[in-house]
């Protein structure tokens, strides 16, 4: 037996109320795991592979407003501007809203220029661009609805329903396109932008324009320029790196960072304060055995050590089960489904949770082991 | 014989509200090495407390109290004194103390956790001292599973592992039947004779008392000294 050892049998003495304490632990972490993935995700953009040489122009008040297709042949003309796409969000629900998949009307050869870390056989590209109905979806995707190429896909629109009222979009599939491995967000359903223009009618409009520069260390001249052009327009613009146009959609969900904080900070309060009643009734109901303890030659910091080891065993205990389950529930792919896909419990969130579970457990600990650490040996036998 | 506890004019009173209460006034005691001594009785009358200042568990208010070589008032209170006590004092108390979340073998070992032994030795020693009490076939038992005289066995190879030279003993038969008192008695006359241990027992009963050398007597804070 250990001094660890026995710090570890006197956390069993009542397993019921250890392991009950453990669990609620254990909850508040993996909530803290879960929680700080989504709002590193949100920080990050919600992709990793946010290109540099990429800028998005979008209309300057808010994202969700559309943009005249007029514009894309005036930011085309800027200097530095090698190509020039447009992308719209759809929205729409496959089958069940569970299914979640970004889904956009696009330029067919455009995109695919665009986007070089997706990758469509030539001839599926021929095949998408000949098709007014035609789509294609990533290879993962596809396969996690047993798609192939020559089925029809049906959407439900949510936002956008044609012209006659019909909500019901039935897309041909023409192809299936892979992604590069270091791509880490949730690539698209892509359709033929102009099915959608004519079906829905809204001609003439676009949700953002995607440019590739030439020069990434020129990006923020060329984004100032861009925006110059419509400055005065009833369309102004508002440009950005990708990454940036990832945050501030973010940021219209509202400050995530602040609302995981706001509940983390809630929660974890709730169980300082439950594991701090806990760790007081297992003080008071071994008070004589601190004192048998002090007899046999053990000093008082050493027995308040004891007490402060078993609030911090637990509370660590508790901290990285709870990231694992977090990190499991990354590895077993829980937020695929989502709108989260790409997900990840990055190092420095395990090193703020395991630090935050010491601490929680210092703070806990701390009174009992200072009641412990003034306890005479003759008071404490006395309770015998 | 060499002196192993040496109390000279040792006085002890506490504070009660406004009030001082004198518990020992002026003890003097000499025990020598080897020896197995009874301290007896009434209620209050500081048997205990004596046996607290011996046991290093407690301060005198005034005198010179002197145990293994060592004066206890020049020891600094704190680590200096518990690692003394982890040295030189085995404690036996009446309802036996034992930790319920560990084992016999468990509960043996723990004073060995302030030494510098290896687990391996730990358990070895503590293993050896059950042996000595009778109890090596209980040894993963926990002290719910025991008798109360099985419990009191494994509190006294507690207070032995560590080999230290004096046990102090608090009414350690004073929770069990006769012959079970006589079994715990009968080892504490073994330790004193064939392992050279000084025992000081606080009893209340003639009985136990007689197991030991010699008797001295407390009342009212003075001790008489009778023969056993």
């Amino acid at each position: 037996m250990s001094p660890v050892g026995f710090v570890w049998r006197n956390l069993h003495r009542r397993p019921t109320r250890t392991y009950l304490t453990l669990l609620s632990v254990v909850i508040a972490f993996l909530l803290f795991g879960m929680l700080r993935m989504l709002a590193v995700w949100f920080a990050l953009g919600g992709s990793d592979i946010a290109g540099a040489n990429r800028l998005v122009v979008t209309a300057k008040y808010s994202i969700i407003e559309d943009l005249p297709l007029s514009q894309q042949r005036q930011i085309a003309a800027v200097d530095g501007v090698d190509a020039i796409t447009h992308q719209s969000w759809f929205g729409g629900i496959y089958i069940d809203s569970r299914n979640f998949f970004p889904k956009f009307p696009v330029e067919p050869r455009a995109y695919f220029d665009m986007y070089r870390e997706f990758t469509l056989a030539p001839e599926s590209l021929d095949a998408f661009e000949r098709t007014r109905t035609g789509a294609v979806a990533p290879a993962a995707l596809a396969t996690r609805f047993g798609w192939e190429v020559g089925d029809k896909i049906p959407i439900e629109a949510d936002i956008w329903p044609m012209r006659d009222g019909n909500r019901l979009w039935t897309f041909d599939l023409v192809g299936v396109y892979t992604v590069a491995d270091e791509f880490a967000g949730q690539p698209p359903f892509l359709f033929h932008y102009d099915y959608f223009a004519e079906a829905t009618g809204v001609l003439g409009s676009a949700g953002w324009y995607t440019a590739r520069i030439s020069d990434p260390q020129r990006a923020g001249e060329i984004a100032k320029e861009i925006d110059q052009l419509f400055e005065n327009s009833p369309n102004p613009t508002k440009t950005a790196g990708e990454d940036e146009l990832a945050r501030a959609f973010a940021a219209q969900v509202g400050n995530i960072g602040l609302m995981a904080n706001s509940i983390l900070s809630a929660v974890f309060f709730t169980i300082l304060l439950l594991t701090a009643v806990v760790m007081h009734w297992a003080f008071r109901e071994r008070i004589c055995e601190f004192g048998v303890l002090k007899t046999l030659g053990f000093s008082d910091s050493r027995v308040a050590l004891f007490v402060l080891g078993e609030s911090v065993l637990l509370c660590c205990l508790g901290g990285v089960i709870g990231l694992a389950l977090a990190l499991l529930s990354f590895q077993l792919d829980l937020f695929a489904d989502t709108q989260f896909g790409g997900v990840t419990l990055h190092w420095p969130t395990v090193w703020w949770g395991v630090g935050i579970a010491a601490l929680l457990g210092l703070v806990v600990g701390v009174a009992p082991a200072w009641s412990t650490r003034r306890l005479t040996i003759a008071d404490a036998l006395r309770r015998s | 014989m060499k002196t192993i506890i040496d109390l000279a004019d040792v006085q002890k009173s506490f504070r009660k509200g406004r009030e001082e209460v004198d518990v020992l006034a002026g003890i003097d005691l000499r025990v020598a090495a080897g020896e197995f001594l009874a301290l007896m009785g009434p209620s209050g009358s500081g048997k205990t407390t004596l046996l607290n200042i011996i046991g290093g568990i407690d301060r005198a208010s005034a005198g010179r109290v002197r145990v293994a070589d060592q004066d206890l008032g020049t020891i600094k209170q704190g680590g200096d004194l518990a690692r003394w006590r982890a040295a030189n004092i085995g404690f036996v108390f009446q309802f036996y103390n034992l930790l319920p979340v560990l084992t016999a073998l468990g509960n043996v070992e723990l004073p060995l956790l302030l030494t510098k032994l290896s687990a391996q030795q730990r358990r070895g020693n503590a293993q050896t001292a059950l042996t000595v009490v009778g109890l090596a076939d209980r040894a993963k038992h926990k002290p719910g599973q025991l008798s109360g005289g099985q419990q009191q066995r494994v509190a006294i190879a507690r207070a032995i592992v560590a080999d230290a030279p004096i046990l102090v003993c608090d009414e350690p038969t004073g929770d069990l039947d006769r012959d079970t008192a006589d079994e715990i008695l009968d080892l504490l006359d073994i330790l004193c004779r064939q392992h050279r241990k000084t025992i000081v027992m606080v009893t209340h009963d003639p009985k136990a008392a007689s197991h030991a050398q010699r008797i001295a007597y407390l009342d009212k804070g003075r001790l008489t000294e009778g023969a056993a």
